[in-house]
């Protein structure tokens, strides 16, 4: 049995058959190798993703443009909201859920590993559909194809009436199936966080990453269960003949939108969560301090995750739900900016009296600040229903959710693959080309999403293939499109940084960054059973204890 | 690693809950989601179907399956009791006992949608109230027929001598799971057969 | 990678610069010559309480902007490791104090921020018509738009025309909203806020402007293929010009003795199962209402100009203006399509 979890041999010098190789990695149920797996998949379907919005932005660079047919349009921008939502942000997520929390609470593995590699495959198996409907679902006049209604499918335009052929229903079974793939993994998180710390570890002394994946997965199991139900709803209504969202015998197409926005809006803080959870252990880290009020961080997670289940009808502020429905959800959406203000304060605080390096990973962390911060302030703007009322279904929006995605979570996930790929390969990447995959990104990203706000602001609404000229759309869309450039320059930067670093990366050991918590106390890559004996621990940051022995945390975590 | 500079005193052993326990209750978790989706679509839907048979003409409330539905209830757990006494024997009656009253349960809902369809007149697609009462309905029949299996597989362990006391804890988890199944029907059978009519 | 103590200083100044201008948020009020669809030009009440609320919001949010912003840049420049300190600075875990400060005032804000905005919303959404405002139904079909004026007894397409409403003695216009088929919404910035059309599931909205002129927009919500093309113009006139274009609405062409040959054309083939002309037998309701035609100025749903060359385009093959649209090609000749068109260009 092998020690190393990368070990390419298996007797002595005797390389191994490409086929066990494989079979190993298929069979697997060690939650460092499915994490990996995870990611690796999360970012080939980047790729893929990015792909389908670099077309996107093509057809758009000018108005009147016919790089694609309006059919094409709307199968790409169907296709490009969900494969990012459910197979690269969701997957990503998941696999450093995998890899780390073990690590970080002291077990050996999660609860249920064969739970885990069967959530893994399903997720993956989730993909294949929905990518499958390209040859698989032609019907009627090639009404087939890639599903085209939009990532929120909005009822009844996902009828038979209005949805000939198939390309709906694989839209609906691949998030079904994967689906069931997410909620086992939540399922995994909670048991594991809940029932497998290490001695000494009680809840209030397990790192912040620990807890906003706790929230996070109680937030998946109650929230992906309504798409669930909606979508078997909409498939009694495809192919059984029923009326859930059947206006013309009285079925209502506004409870569709009620159903979807009760899983998505939680979906989102979903999303944003474990980037959170990325950044709480990132900054720290790279400022040479602890957390700044750890038991407020906690407790602002668990508002966030309660008061995010009360919020979702704030996508549905133009539908004409009367003044009092539109009135609690502002006061919701409101309110939830409080504790997520606090998030900032207190990461803003962490780094207050530090001594910063701006290695990459504390870059990307940096950038993210800056960039949620506008998120999260374009989000108060359209909390507000009157101005919603103007910017809602507008480009406003979507750079809105472009920023929170990209600039807040993408840039964390970065941040994440950094920090965390010397402990999951034992190498080290390149810093300098680190450092360029920054900068790239940063440039492409604000070019394209900071003026992407302006077309939003001057009337231009989402999900339209063209655009008239005369509106004054023209430049920024342009301008909004160079940006895709640079950020896909940036990502070729990443992925040669990853691959030319796994091969020939200086060794790092099993503590490159002088790091706290537990991952950095075994070597990297870790060993398949993690810990050679389960330790126990006393404070928040064990390995600051063990470094400093005359002044270690536990003296004074209990004043905090 | 020196680990007992970091240890002046062991810490209290914290009390935590059992993983499959963890499980099973968010899988319930993730299950009352669903089915509160339905339920609400249900309720949303009462009075608003613009033709076909309407719940009081044709729904009958089915007060004996529902009774023996809930027994089951009972039964699963004098069975989780004989099996912590060592009683294998009693273990296995009460525990078949508990699938043939589910058994018997899903033959009424048969029973009765057979009637609703071939008689009533009342299909998936009639109307607004068929669409919601079958989906309902349909959704927690599938769940006690997933339950019927699961407590199948026990009970031919149990009769090839296979259950233990030690097993006890896979059997409380199935329980868990079981009650759920027979909570939900509550809700159910008072959405659709009291509150709906 | 070692950088210098000046790297810092400008990765904050010219990050924070260049996403101040990026950010439209600051300086909205010069741009309002820019589009004919900016939202900061309202010409009608519903903008305009809207645009009060929103330089509000603009104003909180830009103020904490500059303060979180701020700090985060002298964060990132003052605490910045020097190059060889080893040694770590004081571990600071929290402070009550502080939390509590950074607690209180974000929710102080959001109350502030949630009173001006539910005032807007009674504004907006609690108004009743009074008796001299125009009613208006609207219905959203793929992918065109249908207005019918049920006290005027109109009916037309594409083009809305209300009468421009003053401050003295105002003439608001409430409209229905109502679909045929899927999810629409009505979209004309500086007039309102956007509604959408659901379909059983009636909304009402209303505007009433202060400037005459033609007003621009489009669909907002997607609604399939040819949701681009869903353009909205609203003809806000003068109440003579309202009245004359009413009157001339009303009118039903006369008969004429013996039908062209358009008309028996359009008669016979199935143009007559979706359109309507008045006063003869073509009564179909799936496409627009063809009486008065020509007295609009674009044909599609403002995709193209009422041209004679745009129309017989439209006639021969739909898909060449707008692919998508649900008119099917009628397979006419060119004899037939020069007929029909002729026909239809006498539809005043």
């Amino acid at each position: 049995m092998s020690t190393n979890s990368t070990t390419w041999s298996a007797a002595a010098g005797e390389p191994r058959a490409i086929v066990d190789l494989i079979h190993e990695w298929v069979t697997t149920v060690d939650h460092k190798r499915l994490g990996l797996l995870y990611i690796a998949y999360a970012l080939v379907f980047l790729i893929v993703g990015g792909i389908e919005a670099t077309v996107l932005r093509l057809q758009l660079i000018r108005p009147h443009n016919n790089l694609v047919s309006p059919q094409v349009f709307n199968r790409m921008f169907t296709m490009h909201g969900t494969t990012m939502i459910f197979f690269v942000v969701m997957p990503m997520l998941f696999g450093f859920a995998n890899y780390l929390i073990p690590l970080m609470i002291g077990a050996r593995d999660m609860a249920f590993p064969r739970l885990n590699a069967f959530s893994f495959w399903v997720t993956a198996f989730g993909g294949l559909l929905l990518y499958f409907s390209l040859v698989g679902a032609n019907g009627l006049y090639g009404a087939g194809n890639a599903p085209d209604v939009g990532w929120f499918a909005y009822a009844p335009l996902t009828s038979q009436t209005f949805s000939l052929g198939h390309s709906t229903d694989f839209w609906i079974l691949a998030l079904l199936v994967s689906g069931f793939g997410s909620i086992g993994t939540a399922i995994n998180i909670l048991a594991t966080i809940l029932c497998m710390r290490c001695p000494g570890m009680s809840l209030g002394k397990m790192p912040l990453f620990a807890w906003l994946y706790l929230v996070t997965a109680a937030l998946v199991v109650l929230a992906i269960s309504p798409l669930t139900a909606a979508q078997i709803m909409l498939l009694v209504d495809r192919y059984l003949g029923g009326h859930f969202f059947d206006t013309q015998a009285g079925g209502s197409a506004v409870i569709w939108m009620h159903f979807f926005w009760i899983f998505g809006h939680p979906e989102v803080y979903v999303l944003v969560l474990p980037a959170f959870a990325f950044a709480s252990e990132i900054i720290p880290v790279f400022s040479r301090k602890p957390i700044f009020g750890y038991s407020v961080m906690v407790a602002a997670t668990v508002a966030i995750g309660f008061i995010s289940m009360s919020v979702w009808a704030h996508h549905m502020f133009t539908v004409g739900m009367g003044a009092g429905a539109n009135t609690f959800f502002v006061l919701s959406t409101m309110a939830i900016a409080v504790p997520t203000g606090i998030k900032i304060f207190n990461w803003l605080a962490t780094m207050w009296g530090g001594k910063i390096e701006f290695k990459t990973p504390m870059l990307f962390c940096v950038g993210f600040l800056f960039q949620f911060l506008i998120a999260g302030l374009t989000g108060i703007m359209l909390s507000c229903a009157p101005f919603d009322w103007q910017l809602g279904n507008s480009y406003f929006v979507v750079a809105h959710f472009h920023y929170v995605i990209v600039g807040g979570i993408l840039f964390t996930t970065f941040a994440a693959m950094y920090y965390w790929f010397p402990k999951m390969t034992g190498r080290m990447y390149s810093e300098r080309l680190g450092q360029l995959h920054f900068w790239l990104f940063l440039i492409g990203f604000h070019l394209t999403f900071d003026f992407m706000h302006i077309p939003g602001l001057l009337g231009m609404p989402r999900r339209i293939y063209t655009y008239e000229p005369g509106r004054g759309w023209d430049s920024w869309n342009l301008i909004v499109t160079v940006g895709v450039f640079f950020q896909a320059a940036a990502i070729l930067v990443l992925f040669v940084n990853l691959l030319w670093s796994y091969s020939r990366g200086a060794h790092a050991g099993g503590d490159p960054w002088d790091a706290w918590t537990l991952e950095w106390s075994v070597p990297s890559p870790p060993p398949t059973y993690n810990f050679a004996s389960i330790p126990t621990i006393r404070s928040r940051r064990p390995l600051w204890d063990l470094k400093h022995l005359d002044d270690p945390d536990w003296m004074y975590e209990g004043t905090r | 690693m020196n680990a007992t500079s970091i240890m002046l005193r062991q810490p209290v052993a914290e009390q935590v809950p059992s993983r499959g326990r963890v499980a099973m209750v968010s899988l319930i978790g993730a299950e009352s989601a669903i089915f509160t989706i339905f339920v609400v679509a249900y309720i949303f839907y009462i009075g608003k179907s613009l033709s076909g048979p309407a719940p009081q003409d044709v729904l009958k409330a089915p007060v004996l399956y529902s009774i023996c539905l809930l027994s089951s209830s009972v039964t699963i757990h004098f069975a989780g009791k004989a099996l912590r006494q060592g009683k294998a024997a009693v273990f296995s009656r009460w525990w078949f006992a508990t699938i043939t009253l589910g058994a018997i349960f899903l033959f009424g809902t048969a029973r009765e949608w057979q009637r609703l369809i071939y008689h009533e007149g009342l299909t998936i697609s009639t109307n607004l109230f068929g669409t919601t009462y079958f989906s309902l309905v349909g959704l927690h029949a599938f769940h006690v027929i997933v339950g019927l299996l699961c407590l199948t597989l026990v009970l031919i362990f149990a009769v090839l001598g296979h259950v233990e006391p030690k097993h006890e804890y896979q059997v409380e988890l199935l329980s868990l799971y079981w009650h759920f199944v027979d909570t939900v029907w509550v809700v159910v059978f008072t959405v659709v057969y009291i509150v709906g009519r | 990678m070692r950088t210098s103590s000046y790297d810092g200083w400008y990765r904050g100044s010219a990050r924070g610069l260049f996403v101040l201008c990026c950010s439209g948020e600051v300086f909205a009020l010069p741009w309002q010559s820019l589009s004919p669809t900016n939202i900061f030009a309202p010409a009608s009440k519903p903008a305009d309480s809207i645009y009060g609320v929103s330089l509000f919001v603009l104003a909180v949010t830009g103020a904490i902007f500059a303060i979180v912003f701020s700090l985060l840049v002298y964060t990132v420049v003052r605490f910045r490791k020097k190059t060889d300190d080893r040694s770590e600075p004081p571990q600071v875990y929290g402070s009550t104090q502080v939390e509590v400060a950074w607690t209180v005032v974000p929710i102080l804000i959001v109350v502030a921020l949630f009173m001006a905005t539910v005032r807007v919303i009674a504004d907006t959404q609690k108004v009743v018509r009074p008796d001299n405002g125009l009613e208006v139904v609207a219905v959203g079909h793929q992918f065109w738009w249908e207005y019918r004026y049920p006290g005027l007894g109109i009916v037309t397409a594409n083009e809305l025309h209300v009468p421009v409403s003053d401050t003295g003695r105002p003439t608001p216009t409430f409209v229905t909203l109502l679909s045929a088929d899927t999810d629409h919404s009505f979209w004309v910035p500086r007039l309102a806020g956007k509604t959408d059309l659901i379909p059983n599931h009636p909304n009402r909205m209303w505007i009433d402007p202060r400037e005459t002129g033609l007003f621009l927009g489009q669909c907002a919500q997607y609604c399939g293929t040819q949701h681009a093309k869903m353009l909205l113009r609203v003809y806000v006139q003068t109440r003579d010009d309202f009245e004359h274009w009413v009157e001339a609405q009303k009118q039903t062409p006369r008969p004429t003795s013996v039908p062209s040959e358009g008309q028996r054309i359009f008669e016979s083939t199935a143009c007559i199962n979706c359109h309507s002309v008045a006063g003869t037998a073509a009564n179909g309701r799936f496409g627009p209402d063809l009486t008065h035609l020509m007295s609009r100025d674009t044909i599609a749903a403002g995709v193209a100009a009422n041209t004679d060359e745009n129309l017989r385009r439209w006639i021969r093959n739909p898909d060449t203006v707008k692919p998508g649209a649900l008119m099917p090609a009628m397979q006419l000749n060119e004899q037939e399509l020069d007929a029909v068109t002729a026909y239809l260009e006498t539809l005043r």
